[in-house]
């Protein structure tokens, strides 16, 4: 096995030798003139990868098993386990007796995640990233310093960036990509190279620098008795192999003993390999116990959220829609076989620490349920604390019903907004708060019975669907209008606040065929003690249906076919005689289908307390019921 | 005491109940001066009073003409009866709004809003947020659907249990209204209480008018109350009262016969019916009915009360006719 790499500070640190940062102009001349590469490496990455999702981790020593119980062992550990004494191999036991030390399993979710997140990080500076290992990237940076600033400055960018999106990353810059790579394996934090000086930079580090990101088992043999050798041969060190004579290493060592050499020296060159990623943002967490109840979900939710934000920022992306998918477990085996299941898990009225499921379980069971829910959200957005707010109100209305051992969380990337609105148009709500809003109002009266209406094409009464309200998709009057036509006169409304804009706009668009408008006489707004005579409109007030929902069920008294008395069980002041009436107006449909319907209106005037009451009663003619549908206001 | 401006008045039992300016009011001012914690205090009759907020046309002209227009950043209300045009104003103001582009939200609290009134009255029904807080068992979308089931379930609920179904949507309401006026943005948020049993509806503690009164203020909305009687009190600046017209059977019955043409305000009708009263042999009753239309409502308005800077223009009450909307 190999010995592991050199030691380095997982903080960002910056290498602030004369080469990097004191002598900017003439090495980023010589760099930019070679073409630089950049390298960015995660060391320990399937621990980084677990630090990532739990921060709290980076200030403990911590350590990753593989293996399946009781067989596992430390695959790989932070610095601060190895100053603990930890070593890759050791068994669970083993390093169980160290009390400081936190064990975690090995996720490749997690991993997965973390490696997105990288190829975000790198495709956020430039579009040519070669993926070259799982905890490895190589990027092309030429023609970038006129983008992002000198080559120092990207890759301090770079550390940041990844450092922000929870990776503590080692970068280095180089006029060729493999000397990149080993340097930033072979370097922590930020590390520039200057082009000619490869060999002496790149002199110092151990041999092991040249082998790593092998995972082939077989590759890693051959790496291994390679290293053997040189040491045998007394090289420590790349500088050491750099100064051998290359003929006899080829002799001795063939052509990957060259190559070796090669990297040593760096002085290889070879062609990047670009890889474009698919947009897939997406999150994972495997947990090791079953959560129940809504709380801690959400923490890990929270944590979820700001990585998938970042990402998304990273790429100058917003999100358009939410996926939660929920591994669940379905059920318990009792020791006699039976399987048991839950009533109702995550309730969220529990207390934190008391079970929710009513079945004593011994192991879990193998079936397991799925538990997905969507969140489309009206206009992009990247609001972590939005989506959190959205999630839990979603989560609270419908809960999983059982407990949860895995989540996935997914985000559908899409251009943010434009959230500059119209200099003139009136304010409307904050997609983000009106979502929240919606969401809470939703739990308090039930999520269909709030939105915006749409009328159904139909003469079927109460004909209407409900939507969801989203008033910024909206378009405004204004636009799509082809303002290039000047055939047809259009109107322009300035606010009388804005006098300046207001005349330079007269003076601009007073041209034959136009006109400007004095905004109050658009805009319905009313000076005090000046109530314009244009608004307003004498004859524009409909008389409004109140609905009775359900509808008024009436006892009728007919005459001569017409309606003459009526009297109402549920509504003390809809009874007694007609004193006028108009109809009936016969309708129907939907005859040629199971939910047909045809009724005849009426107008009735009542002589209530006040005056004179109006109703709409409707005879319905399929069931002969006769009703109250709702009254004039 | 002999000295002093101000002297202290004696109740029917000898008690003191108040002190009284002996002189006028620059003398009590002047002797109040001297006090010198009293020094910096503003008498309230002098403070400065507070700019006109800006109004809004309510759709109406007449209740333009009567009121200035709805104010923003103030709790307007509008009580009346059934019948009253209460939803034709709410109606109004909504289209009114919704056609200046300004997104507006309906907290129906016994769901009774009509959507083709409203799509009638030219609401851009997209920019209007609907929130039906009744807590009604009947869900139904149609009308056939609720004939059966739901009107014998709703026939087994006793009335108590229907007026706690009532306290429960005027809560939903209050909570509702919270979160809109929060949320901001809105240019007209209308609580529809029309139907809120006054009992009911006067149990809505004042902390909430005040609450809503506080978050409404310094914001671009007009809060519009509708209910039967005025719940809001102090708390709403602008208290406006609709009735119809009182007609009572008999004399309606009477002008149905005698001016048909033109007389009644408050209903009705006509269309061919002219053509039958033509002849001279018919008599109203044998009118028939699908002859007759109803035409509208005629609507009398009055300013109860207002804390706004601006008094009404010319006098307190108004009349506006509303018209129906016929469907095709």
């Amino acid at each position: 096995m190999l010995s592991r790499q050199p030691a380095r500070r997982r903080c960002y640190k910056l290498i602030a030798d004369s080469d990097g940062y004191d002598r900017p102009t003439t090495n980023n001349q010589r760099l930019a003139a070679a073409m630089p590469f950049a390298c960015i490496f995660v060391p320990d990455f399937p621990a980084e990868a677990i630090v990532r999702t739990e921060p709290e981790l980076r200030l403990q020593a911590m350590a990753v098993l593989e293996g399946k119980p009781p067989l596992q062992k430390v695959f790989a550990l932070n610095e601060k386990a190895c100053r603990a004494g930890i070593e890759p191999g050791m068994t669970k036991l083993q390093v169980e007796a160290c009390t400081d030390l936190v064990l975690r399993s090995r996720s490749l979710l997690q991993e997965a995640a973390a490696h997105a997140t990288l190829l975000d990080c790198a495709q956020s500076f430039s579009p040519r990233v070669e993926d070259t290992g799982c905890d490895t990237l190589l990027l092309d940076l030429a023609g970038l310093e006129s983008l992002f600033g000198p080559l120092p400055k990207i890759a301090c960018e770079m550390a940041r960036l990844a450092s922000d999106l929870g990776l503590e990353a080692n970068v280095a810059v180089a006029s060729n990509a493999d000397t990149a790579m080993v340097a930033a394996r072979g370097f922590s934090g930020v590390t520039v190279i200057p082009a000619g000086e490869e060999a002496d930079r790149l002199g110092g580090l151990p041999l092991d620098v040249l082998f790593g990101g092998l995972s082939d088992p077989d590759h890693k043999d051959g790496a291994e008795r390679l290293l053997e050798t040189l040491h045998r041969w007394g090289v420590r060190n790349l500088r050491s192999l750099a100064a051998l004579p290359e003929i006899a290493i080829s002799e001795r060592l063939g052509q990957e003993g060259v190559c070796l050499q090669q990297l040593a020296r760096g002085a290889t060159s070879r062609t990047l390999v670009p890889f474009d990623p698919p947009l897939v943002f997406q999150e994972a967490v495997e947990l090791e116990y079953p959560l129940v109840l809504l709380e801690p979900l959400a923490f890990l939710l929270q944590r979820m959220l700001n990585q998938l934000c970042a990402r998304l920022a990273a790429r100058a992306l917003a999100a358009q829609e939410l996926r939660l998918k929920l591994e669940l477990e379905n059920g318990w085996q009792s020791e006699d076989g039976e399987i048991k299941t839950f009533s109702a898990a995550l309730n969220p009225e529990l207390p934190s620490g008391r079970s929710a499921w009513t079945g004593e379980g011994t192991r879990p069971h193998t079936a397991r349920g799925l538990f997905q829910r969507t969140l489309r959200l009206p206009v992009p957005m990247l609001d972590a604390k939005v989506f959190l707010k959205l999630l839990q109100l979603d989560l609270k209305a419908h809960p999983p019903g059982a407990p949860i051992l895995k989540i996935h969380l997914s985000a559908e990337p899409a251009r943010p907004r434009n959230s500059q609105n119209g200099l003139f148009l009136p304010a409307s709500p904050e997609p983000e708060k009106l979502e929240l809003t919606l969401a809470r109002i939703s739990g308090i009266v039930g999520e269909d019975r709030v939105g915006s209406l749409e009328l159904l094409d139909t003469h079927r009464p109460e004909a209407f669907r409900m939507q969801h309200f989203a008033p910024s998709g909206l378009k405004h009057d204004w636009e799509g209008h082809d303002f290039s036509r000047a055939d047809k006169p259009f109107t322009f409304v300035v606010p009388s606040g804005l006098q300046p804009a207001r005349d330079l706009l007269f003076r601009l668009f007073s041209q034959p065929g136009k006109q400007c408008l004095d905004p109050d006489q658009r805009s319905g707004n009313l000076q005090p003690g000046s109530p314009s005579q244009e608004t307003g409109n004498s004859s524009g007030a409909v008389t409004a249906l109140r609905i009775f929902r359900p509808p008024l069920h009436t006892t009728v008294t007919l005459r001569d076919g017409k309606p003459k008395h009526i009297v109402c069980s549920k509504r003390e002041k809809v009874q007694g005689k007609i004193i006028w009436l108009a109809g009936p107006w016969r309708s129907s449909g939907d005859w040629w289908e199971q939910e047909g319907w045809a009724r005849d209106e009426w107008d009735i005037a009542l002589q209530s307390e006040p005056g004179i009451a109006l109703y709409r009663l409707v005879h319905d003619l399929l069931s002969g019921c006769w009703f109250i549908e709702g009254t004039y206001d | 005491m002999s000295s002093s401006s101000l002297v202290c008045a004696h109740g029917p039992l000898g008690s003191s109940f108040a002190f009284v300016p002996q002189v006028g009011p620059e003398a009590l001012f002047k002797r109040l001066s001297e006090v010198p914690k009293l020094a910096g205090v503003t008498p309230a009759s002098r403070l400065e009073s507070r700019a006109a907020p800006e109004t809004i046309s309510s759709g109406i002209l007449e209740i333009d003409n009567l009121i200035g227009g709805l104010p923003r950043g103030c709790l307007t209300e509008v009580c009346g009866p059934a019948c009253s045009g209460r939803t034709s104003l709410l109606l109004a103001a909504i289209a009114a709004a919704t056609q200046r582009q300004e997104v507006c939200a309906l907290v129906d609290t016994n769901d009774t809003f009509d959507p083709h009134s409203a799509a009638a009255a030219d609401v851009d029904l997209k920019r209007l947020l609907w929130v039906r807080c009744c807590d009604s068992s009947w869900r139904g979308q149609g009308f056939n659907r609720a004939d059966k089931a739901s009107l014998k379930t709703r026939a087994l609920v006793p009335q108590e249990r229907r007026n706690n179904k009532a306290e429960g949507a005027v809560e939903q309401a209050l909570r509702v209204t919270d979160l809109l006026l929060q949320s901001g943005g809105f240019g007209l948020i209308a609580i529809d209480l029309g139907d809120v049993p006054i009992k009911t509806a006067r149990r809505i503690p004042l902390t909430s008018w005040f609450r809503f009164r506080r978050a409404v203020e310094h914001t671009p909305t007009v809060l519009l109350v509708i209910s039967q009687q005025s719940c809001a009190h102090t708390c709403a600046s602008l208290l406006l009262r609709l009735e119809g017209e009182k007609l009572s059977a008999l004399s309606y019955q009477r002008s149905v016969n005698a001016h048909f043409g033109n007389a009644l305000d408050s209903i009705v009708r006509v269309s061919r019916a002219e053509e039958v009263f033509a002849n001279p042999g018919t008599s109203a009753c044998e009118v028939p009915n699908h002859a007759q239309l109803l035409q509208g409502l005629s609507i009398r308005a009055e300013v109860l009360g207002s804390r706004l800077e601006r008094k009404p223009v010319k006098s307190d009450r108004a009349a506006f006719k509303t018209k129906m909307f016929w469907a095709g």
